[in-house]
């Protein structure tokens, strides 16, 4: 049947009508492909590049070699740069994601006078440029003749990294159904059992992707830190610095190596996620 | 009785330190913004006044790159949603069982520091890279044109750097609307345009909203764009911040520049806001 309706209909349309109309059906998912293109030239550049036997400065291609990513702490500073911003990465990461989760909890689950103000507070740091934010911390360090390095960064990346957690567990609180938490109260759980056991294997999940995105968030941050690091030197800020004269391709092995983990890590959590499910 | 105190306790950490670290901050800028320059002091000595023409003086200066961050930041935002409408379109509807990988793909390029990506555009579009060759080559652009340190470069670069922000917004309230309602239209004779007009973009409007923002207000405020690939011209007001910071040590200016910003930034928001009658944000 559905061979002699093919038969009967295809001759009949001409070649270039054909096409038109395959583009046509499929353009958005043309579309699509150019859009993935675009996002991912200037990665597959960098990786491209960290195999380039460039000496100092990565501008042009010199030739390939495996000796950038044999020795990734070969170029200097680029590998203690690496280690600020993952100590930073971490604590910023650990604090925000408790302070958030508490705020998250309290707004996602409780109705109390104040609850707008408090969804306002959130929103604001989110609304702020980065630039503002980074330059108001650094004058108020300034007053209090406290100076730029590694703690008021950590405390600046909490402050920006607050929101995104609060909105991310949120949503996740959200969207649970309060009847599992009702049938665990009916099973004679009391509120903290039923919290502990119920409501935040639940809500882990949400906690979860909010620390990665808190860590990718003060991780990948350049303009904040900027003011308030001082002297000390971050990776972006590294490479930000030595743009001028070159950037060593170690920083484009430990880019592309950084892609490679969180996609690794990312791929891994969706499917521990889909065998649970 | 404990249960009426359970939120605020919740909160009290967390907004002890924003109140600390990022109020007290503004308040301070605030007041930062209206000092005077100590006649016969050092650089950088300030005495707290209440010279409000500061701020006046600040934007009369710098009104050029005043208009030229919300201008490139506008246009960018434009660019983003036009790119990212369809994609997040083609993930929730057409990506099937790849929905999940293609996500994460939207996302992937985060991953790799944006500075450096940043900076592989440069080169991407510098001489020695291949576009400006191929282009040349196909007479598309004339001999002595460059792509780098030109405006045009400034807004691809931030149109870049943050189409994943409107990007996943716009899919996470596309993904939500019912296939079935898409279907409905089409049955009441509705063509692809109508619907899509009618059913399709109302219903992802929260998500609209929420990418725009999100890719306007970092945009506005960006420095870094413009300043690998821009060139003195089209410096924007982020830059002028920096460098008033760092290198004039001009604080007051710096900060009724911020405050400025921040200002135009939240009057925006909340006219755009209203105007697209969404109220959930957060």
């Amino acid at each position: 049947m559905s061979q002699k309706i093919k038969d009967a209909t295809i001759p009949t349309i001409p070649l270039g009508a054909r096409i038109q109309r395959w583009i046509g059906r499929n353009l958005i998912r043309i579309y699509a492909i150019f859009a993935f293109t675009y996002l991912f030239i200037p990665v597959a550049y960098t990786f491209a590049f960290s195999f380039n036997d460039s000496g100092k400065s990565n501008l042009i291609w010199k030739g390939f070699t495996l000796g950038n990513w044999q020795n990734p702490c070969g170029a200097p500073e680029v590998c203690s740069a690496l280690g600020n911003s993952i100590k930073i990465g971490f604590l910023a990461t650990f604090f925000s994601t408790i302070l958030g989760t508490m705020i998250a909890f309290a707004i996602g689950r409780h109705k109390f006078r104040g609850r707008s103000t408090s969804n306002l507070l959130i929103f604001l740091p989110m609304a702020t440029p980065e630039i503002v934010m980074g330059a108001s911390l650094l004058s108020l360090f300034l007053v209090f003749k406290i100076n730029p390095g590694f703690w008021p960064t950590v405390i600046a990346h909490i402050v920006f990294c607050i929101s995104f957690v609060v909105v991310t567990v949120k949503a996740r609180i959200a969207s649970l159904d309060p009847r599992l938490e009702q049938a665990a109260m009916d099973l004679y759980a009391n509120e903290f059992e039923t919290f502990r056991r119920v409501t935040l294997p639940l809500v882990a999940p949400g906690i979860a992707g909010a620390a990665l995105l808190a860590f990718s968030l003060s991780f990948d941050d350049f303009i904040i830190t900027n003011f308030n690091s001082g002297t000390l030197t971050t990776f972006p800020k590294f490479i930000y610095v030595s743009a001028a004269r070159g950037i060593p391709a170690q920083a484009n092995v430990i880019g592309s190596a950084m892609f490679f983990l969180a996609l690794t890590i990312v791929i891994v959590g969706q499917l521990v996620n889909r065998r649970k499910g | 009785m404990g249960k009426i105190r359970t939120p605020y306790l919740l909160l009290l950490p967390g907004f002890g330190f924003l109140f600390t670290f990022f109020i007290l901050p503004i308040i301070n800028l605030a007041q930062t913004s209206t000092q005077t320059r100590i006649a016969g002091g050092d650089t950088g000595e300030y005495e707290q006044t209440l010279r409000f023409t500061n701020y006046l003086d600040a934007f009369v200066e710098n009104k050029e790159q005043f208009g030229r961050s919300f201008l490139y930041a506008t246009i960018a935002t434009v660019l983003a949603l036009a790119i990212a409408y369809p994609l997040a379109y083609a993930i929730a509807f057409k990506a099937g069982k790849y929905k999940n990988l293609l996500l994460v793909l939207v996302v992937a390029p985060f991953f790799t520091s944006f500075l450096l990506r940043t900076i592989a555009w440069k080169q991407i579009l510098g001489e020695e890279g291949f576009v400006v060759p191929t282009l040349r080559s196909l007479g598309i652009i004339s001999q002595s044109t460059t792509l780098t340190s030109t405006s045009f470069a400034v807004v691809m670069g931030m149109t870049y750097n943050f189409l994943p922000f409107m990007t996943l917004p716009l899919f996470a309230s596309i993904d939500r609307i019912d296939p079935r309602t898409l279907e409905a239209s089409g049955d009441l004779y509705a063509n692809g345009l109508t619907t899509f007009r009618r059913v399709t973009l109302p219903l992802s409007m929260p998500g609209v909203v929420a990418g725009t923002l999100l890719t306007f207000i970092p945009a506005a405020g960006d420095y870094v764009n413009a300043a690998i690939l821009g060139n003195p011209n089209t410096k924007m007001l982020g830059n002028v911040i920096e460098s008033r910071y760092f290198k004039i040590v001009d604080y007051p200016t710096a900060a009724a520049l911020s405050f400025t910003l921040m200002a135009a930034i939240l009057i925006l928001v909340t006219l755009y806001i209203r105007k697209a009658g969404t109220e959930e944000l957060v």
